[in-house]
C-alpha cells in the first residue's frame, strides 16, 4: 500500500514538444515514474508559486522512461490559461507535480486479447497500457479516433505495438470517417476479444460500454472528469457509480477512479444526482423506518 | 530558540495554530499520504450530517481569479460511517479532531452533538451554520441570528462540557457582529470565520452558470481581505472570544496576518487543493516568521493589530 502512495515533487522539465495538435511535456520525476501503473495520472500546479489558478490540472501519464532516474511524459491540448502556461515551459523549468494518482487499469492474469479504444487526448493512457499488456503476452488491437488527423494520437506507435490499429476521424482526414464506435464492432467481429479498455469523452465511453455489453465483453473505462485537486479532498469530480453492493454512490473520479468497470458507471445520469443514489434528496436507507430510526438514533 | 507555537481555544490547547478548514481535507486520510497529520494543530473535518448525503450535481467547481467557486452540497457518508471509519482512523494516526457538523434543524444538530460527545477523542465541535434551515424555506441559519443562536444553544446543551463548541459564520450577513454576539450569548465557546463568500461565474461557451448549483461559494486568496476584516471586527467587539480565522490562507505570512487580526488559530482551506502539503509548509513558514521577528510566543500576537502603535509585542 505505502509503496503506491503518491508523492509531491518539484520536477525539472526535460522537453516540451509540439506533437500535431498537442504538446508533450517530459519531466524528471523518479518517484512518480517508479510508482506508476498504467491508467494513473498526475496533477500539475500551473502559473507558478503565486499563481491565481488554484486548480491543479490532471493529465494521464502517457509514458515513463528510466532516463535520469525516471521520467514522466504527459500530453495536452491548449484549452485555457493553465494549459497555455504549461505549453510555454522550457527545459529546466520546475513543475510542482503530484502523482501517480488514481486507480490503474486492472490487468488480465492470462495472455488474452485486448481492444484499446481511445478518443482524442484520451488515447494517452492507453499506450503504457498497451506496452504492459504486450509484455504479458496479450494481443492488443487499437481503435483510436479524433476530430481530425492532427488530433489522432501517436498513430505510428499504435501500429508498431498493436496487432491491428484502426483510426477514425470525424472529418475523414485520416483513417475511416466517423467515430470509434462506428469502427469498434468490426474490430470485435474480426478478433475474438476478451476485454475492452477505453478512455475518452463520456458519450464515447457510454457507447463503447454498450457495444462491449452487446458482445458480452468486460470493459474498463477511464473517465476524463474535471478535477480541482486530484487527491480526493475537493469533491469536484464525482460521477454516479454502482458499487459491489448494488448501491449508487457519487464516486470521486480521482481516487475511486479514473478507471471504472464500464457497466458500473451510470452514463445516462452523469451530471445529475440519480434519485436512488446514496444520500440523494429523499433517499432513505433500505429497510429503515426513517422516523423511528431518527428517534431511536 | 524556536518559538512557542501553542495556542488555546477555550479550554483546549493545541500544539500549534495551523488547522485544516472544513470541507478541504476530508477527515485527514487523503492528506496523510503527503505529511504526518499529527504535526498540525488539528484536522477540522468535512461537515458531517446525520444521514448520507449525495450532494449537488457536477459541475461543482469553477476556477475564478485567485479563488474557486464551488457548490458541492455537503456530500458525505453520514455520522454512522464517520464514527465507525473516519474518526477512529484520524485518532489512530495521532490527529486532533475538530468535527464540523451540519443539519437542517436544531434537533438534527443536537443529535449530532450527542453522538459525537459519546464518541471518545473529539477535541472540538465546529457548527457549520451555512446550511439550509428546513423550517425556514431553506434560508441559511446564519441569515437569522435568532435561528443561528437556537442551533448553537441546542449543540452546546447536548455536547459534553469539556468539548468546546465553535460557531462557523458566513460573511454574507447584514451585521456579522450581531450574529457573533447572538452565537456567544447562546454559549458558543468560540467562533470560526469565514465560510465562503456568495458568488457566481457564467461559462461563456455554454452560456450557462459555471456550477450546476448556479450560485456558489467563493474561497481562496481572493477572499482573504474580506476574512481578515471579519476577524478584526468581531475580535474588536468580543476580545475574549477565541476565533479560528480562515479565508485564503496561502503562506505563513497570511497565517500571521490572521493572528494579528485577532484569530487564535488559522485554518487552511482551498489552498490545500493546490498544494496537498500546504498545512505543514505554512506551519514551517509561520514559525520562521516568528523567529525573524524575535517573537517567543505565538499567542502574544493574537489581536496585536488592535493595540496602539508602539504597543506591538517583542522585536
Amino acid at each position: 500500500m505505502s509503496d503506491f502512495r503518491p508523492v509531491q515533487m518539484r520536477s525539472p522539465v526535460l522537453t516540451v514538444r509540439r506533437v500535431d495538435a498537442y504538446y508533450a511535456v517530459t519531466v524528471v520525476a523518479p518517484g512518480i515514474a517508479e510508482r506508476f501503473r498504467s491508467g494513473q495520472f498526475i496533477a500539475v500546479a500551473v502559473g507558478g508559486e503565486q499563481s491565481s489558478m488554484l486548480s491543479r490540472r490532471a493529465f494521464a501519464i502517457h509514458d515513463v522512461k528510466p532516463d535520469y532516474g525516471g521520467t514522466v511524459e504527459f500530453l495536452f491540448a491548449v484549452r485555457g490559461k493553465g494549459t497555455a502556461w504549461l505549453a510555454e515551459r522550457r527545459s529546466r523549468d520546475l513543475l510542482d507535480i503530484v502523482g501517480p494518482l488514481g486507480r490503474p487499469f486492472p490487468l488480465p492474469r492470462d495472455p488474452v486479447n485486448c481492444v484499446l479504444v481511445g478518443g482524442g487526448a484520451g488515447s494517452a493512457p492507453l499506450f503504457p497500457l498497451a506496452h504492459t499488456l504486450r509484455r504479458r503476452g496479450c494481443r492488443v488491437d487499437f481503435v483510436l479516433g479524433a476530430a481530425s488527423a492532427d488530433r489522432v494520437f501517436s498513430a505510428i506507435t499504435a501500429r508498431r505495438v498493436a496487432e491491428t490499429a484502426t483510426f477514425t476521424t470525424d472529418d475523414g482526414s485520416f483513417g475511416v470517417r466517423g467515430r470509434v464506435t462506428d469502427a469498434l464492432p468490426q474490430v470485435l467481429e474480426d478478433a475474438p476479444s476478451d476485454v475492452v479498455y477505453a478512455c475518452g469523452p463520456m458519450p464515447m465511453l457510454r457507447e463503447v460500454t454498450a457495444l462491449a455489453a452487446r458482445y458480452d465483453i468486460p470493459v474498463q473505462v477511464s473517465v476524463e472528469e474535471t478535477m480541482a485537486c486530484g487527491t480526493g479532498v475537493c469533491m469536484t469530480c464525482v460521477v454516479p457509480v454502482v458499487g459491489e453492493d448494488g448501491i449508487t454512490r457519487m464516486a470521486r473520479s480521482c481516487v475511486d477512479g479514473p478507471v471504472f468497470r464500464g457497466e458500473r458507471v451510470r452514463f445516462d445520469d452523469v451530471g445529475t444526482i440519480p434519485f436512488d443514489a446514496l444520500g440523494a434528496p429523499g433517499w432513505k436507507a433500505r429497510g429503515d423506518d426513517p422516523v423511528s430510526a431518527r428517534e431511536a438514533g | 530558540m524556536s518559538p512557542d507555537l501553542r495556542t488555546r481555544l477555550a479550554n483546549v490547547e493545541l500544539a500549534n495554530p495551523i488547522l485544516t478548514a472544513a470541507g478541504c481535507a476530508g477527515a485527514g486520510r487523503e492528506l496523510a499520504q503527503f505529511f504526518d497529520i499529527a504535526r498540525i494543530g488539528a484536522v477540522v473535518t468535512k461537515s458531517v450530517m446525520l444521514d448520507p448525503r449525495a450532494g449537488l450535481p457536477a459541475p461543482r467547481m469553477a476556477e475564478t481569479p485567485s479563488g474557486l467557486l464551488s457548490a458541492t452540497g455537503l456530500q458525505g457518508p453520514g455520522i454512522e460511517v464517520f464514527l465507525q471509519r473516519d474518526l477512529p482512523w484520524l485518532l489512530a494516526r495521532g490527529g486532533r479532531a475538530v468535527v464540523s457538523i451540519a443539519g437542517g434543524s436544531p434537533a438534527e444538530y443536537a443529535e449530532l452533538a450527542r453522538r459525537l460527545s459519546d464518541a471518545p477523542g473529539v477535541t472540538m465541535i465546529e457548527v457549520n451554520l451555512s446550511s439550509p434551515n428546513l423550517a425556514d424555506q431553506g434560508r441559511h441559519f446564519t441569515d437569522d441570528p435568532a435561528a443561528a443562536a437556537r442551533v448553537v444553544h441546542a449543540v452546546r446543551s447536548h455536547t459534553r462540557s469539556d468539548i468546546p463548541v465553535f460557531a462557523k459564520l458566513s460573511p454574507d450577513v447584514p451585521d456579522l457582529v450581531e450574529l457573533a454576539v447572538a452565537c456567544v450569548q447562546a454559549r458558543a465557546d468560540g467562533l470560526s470565520m469565514i465560510n465562503t463568500v456568495r458568488g457566481m461565474a457564467i461559462d461563456t461557451t455554454t452560456m450557462r452558470p459555471a456550477v450546476a448549483g448556479g450560485v456558489g461559494g467563493v474561497s481562496g486568496p481572493a477572499i482573504r481581505p474580506i476574512a481578515v476584516a471579519c476577524v478584526y471586527e468581531v475580535h474588536a467587539a468580543l476580545p475574549d472570544v477565541p476565533i479560528i480565522g480562515m479565508g485564503g490562507v496561502r503562506t505563513g505570512t497570511d497565517a500571521l496576518e490572521f493572528l494579528l487580526a485577532g484569530a487564535s488559530a488559522v485554518a487552511v482551506g482551498t489552498v490545500i487543493f493546490h498544494d496537498p502539503s500546504a498545512c505543514v509548509r505554512i506551519l514551517r513558514e509561520f514559525e520562521e516568521e516568528l523567529e525573524e521577528r524575535g517573537v517567543r510566543r505565538a499567542a502574544d500576537l493574537v489581536g496585536a493589530a488592535h493595540r496602539p502603535m508602539g504597543a506591538q509585542p517583542a522585536r
